[in-house]
């Protein structure tokens, strides 16, 4: 069991910032499972500091144009579209 | 729909392009890699209706090798399980053991090659998703050293420990179809040239006098005792043949399975933010604020094994918890590998049970999320460190079948495939 894991309130508001809606029933369901999860994860304290190697590296590619999807394919899954745009809902 | 519950989410036959090393062999893709014109739904009710636009790179080398794409196979949802139970499509069964899982996430992939309904298969491995399937139904995966593969057209879980692999009878064609999928890719900047013009089918010799075996004493202690009794037998085959075993010791990999589902989950919530039913995927219809239209979706579209990784992947990268979860599970990556390059200093190849146990009753593990995370201790470690290994049958424990584990150093391939092949 985890000292900081969170109750069903916080798993609500977790939930809020992972945009996921979740019902009551879940919430509590979440946050007993989240205690005994996090609880296993803290054992990561007895973890040493390492120094971790910088392996590392960029991968560049020259810049140039290349061909892409058509705007036909890009949308062809959409389940909203309109004059070649995606249609979303509202934002506010 | 095949005999032993649903193997294959589609069925539909894509012939190959040319007459290639896999000319005739039939091929089952696991369902997060993409397929063009051929829908791909990471076995989500939110890809339930998404069809690919374009073809993965490893389904775009399999056609010019000339072989028959023959379905798109079953997994756990977004390849998040290790029992392919958590499939918004159904659960599979194992085909060589009644009533038992095939072992996950690619249960699907493996169960196709276990049930003879393909020669060959793709699937995925994050933490184990091919050697558990594979060891779970007696045949052979190989898990590819990080960036040997490309995974562009992957639909992507935990990026940085994720690699596409083969799964097979026999560890030759388990080889030659990793001959065809290896390389470099222009699409896949994580890719490296180590796979250009590789040929691994031709390290099958068997050949392992010589060869020093290391066994990790942590990957040994916890497992059943009729999995150990098999995972020693195929050891002391391998002595008999030349090769030296010896105890080692790998602390780090005691935290490995922690570390592992702090970052897969971390990178899960990141990853899955794309999800938001309005370029693909599941909408459900609803009118209003974005924020509440979102949420509403991915409620209805995402099986409780996702809403939990998510929301825990968010809780882990949160302010005020990073330096607590994240930042120690990367400290302990950092070790796993430290530990796994000082192993290789002293040995050629590391060996261990594939999974602790054999195969677990259908539904047996559903409800103790932490008790299945538990099951993945000795595949994890590898990904953590980015290394190569394959599962191996290893006979059978009560009628079961029983995996074992070679693993190698980095870009080590040819070693572990060598090794495999010696116990055939």
């Amino acid at each position: 069991m985890s000292d900081t894991s969170p109750g069903p309130d916080e798993v609500r508001h977790v939930a809020r910032l992972a945009r996921v809606a979740i019902s009551e029933e879940e919430a509590e369901q979440f946050a007993g499972q989240f205690a005994d999860i996090l609880g296993y994860f803290e054992t990561l304290d007895e973890v040493p500091e390492v120094e971790r190697d910088t392996d590392l590296v960029n991968v560049m590619r020259e810049d140039e144009i290349r061909d892409s999807l058509e705007q036909e394919d890009a949308l062809a899954n959409a389940p909203e579209s309109e004059d070649g745009y995606f249609k979303g809902p509202n934002v506010s | 729909m095949s005999g032993n519950g649903t193997i294959f989410i589609t069925e539909e036959t894509i012939e190959g392009e040319a007459d290639g090393p896999l000319a005739g062999k039939s091929v089952a893709v696991k369902d997060n890699i993409s397929t063009e014109g051929i829908r791909t739904t990471c076995g989500s009710a939110m890809l339930e209706e998404y069809v690919p636009p374009y073809d993965a790179t490893v389904v775009t080398k399999l056609k010019g090798a000339g072989a028959t794409i023959v379905g798109k196979a079953n997994m756990d949802e977004f390849g998040m399980g290790t029992t392919t139970e958590t499939s918004a499509f159904g659960a599979t069964e194992n085909p060589v053991a009644e009533g038992r899982v095939p072992g996950g996430s690619s249960g699907g992939s493996a169960a196709a090659v276990a049930a003879g309904d393909a020669d060959l298969a793709l699937g995925t491995d994050t933490g184990g998703s091919i050697r558990c399937p594979a060891a779970f139904c007696g045949v052979v995966g190989i898990k590819p050293t990080y960036g040997l593969v490309s995974r562009y057209g992957l639909v992507a879980y935990a990026n940085s420990l994720e690699q596409i692999g083969p799964i097979a009878h026999s560890v030759e064609e388990a080889a030659e179809l990793l001959d065809v999928i290896a390389g470099p890719d222009e699409h896949d900047a994580t890719t490296r040239e180590e796979g250009a013009d590789a040929n691994y089918a031709n390290a099958t010799d068997g050949d392992v006098d010589g060869l020093d075996i290391g066994v990790p004493t942590e990957l040994v202690e916890g497992a059943d005792e009729g999995v150990v009794e098999q995972f020693w037998a195929a050891l002391d085959d391998l002595e008999s043949q030349g090769a030296t075993v010896h105890e080692v010791s790998l602390p780090s990999v005691e935290h490995a399975v922690e570390a592992y589902y702090v970052i897969a989950m971390s990178e899960a919530s990141s990853n899955l933010a794309r999800y938001d039913g309005v370029r693909y995927g599941h909408s459900g219809g609803y009118d209003g604020n974005w924020n509440e239209v979102f949420s509403e979706a991915r409620e209805e579209a995402f099986g409780d094994e996702v809403k939990r990784r998510i929301l825990l992947g968010t809780y882990a990268l949160s302010a005020g918890y990073h330096d607590k979860y994240y930042k120690k599970a990367q400290d302990a990556r950092a070790w796993v590998k430290q530990d796994f390059d000082s192993a290789f200093e002293d040995v050629d190849v590391l060996a261990s049970p594939t999974m602790p146990t054999p195969p677990f009753e259908l539904g047996e593990s559903l409800d103790d999320p932490l008790q299945m995370y538990l099951a993945d201790a000795n595949t994890v470690p590898v990904n953590l460190a980015n290394l190569p290994a394959i599962s191996v049958p290893a006979g059978e424990t009560d009628g079961l079948p029983v995996g074992v584990q070679f693993i190698g150093p980095k870009f080590g391939e040819k070693q572990v495939i060598r090794t495999g092949s010696a116990l055939e």
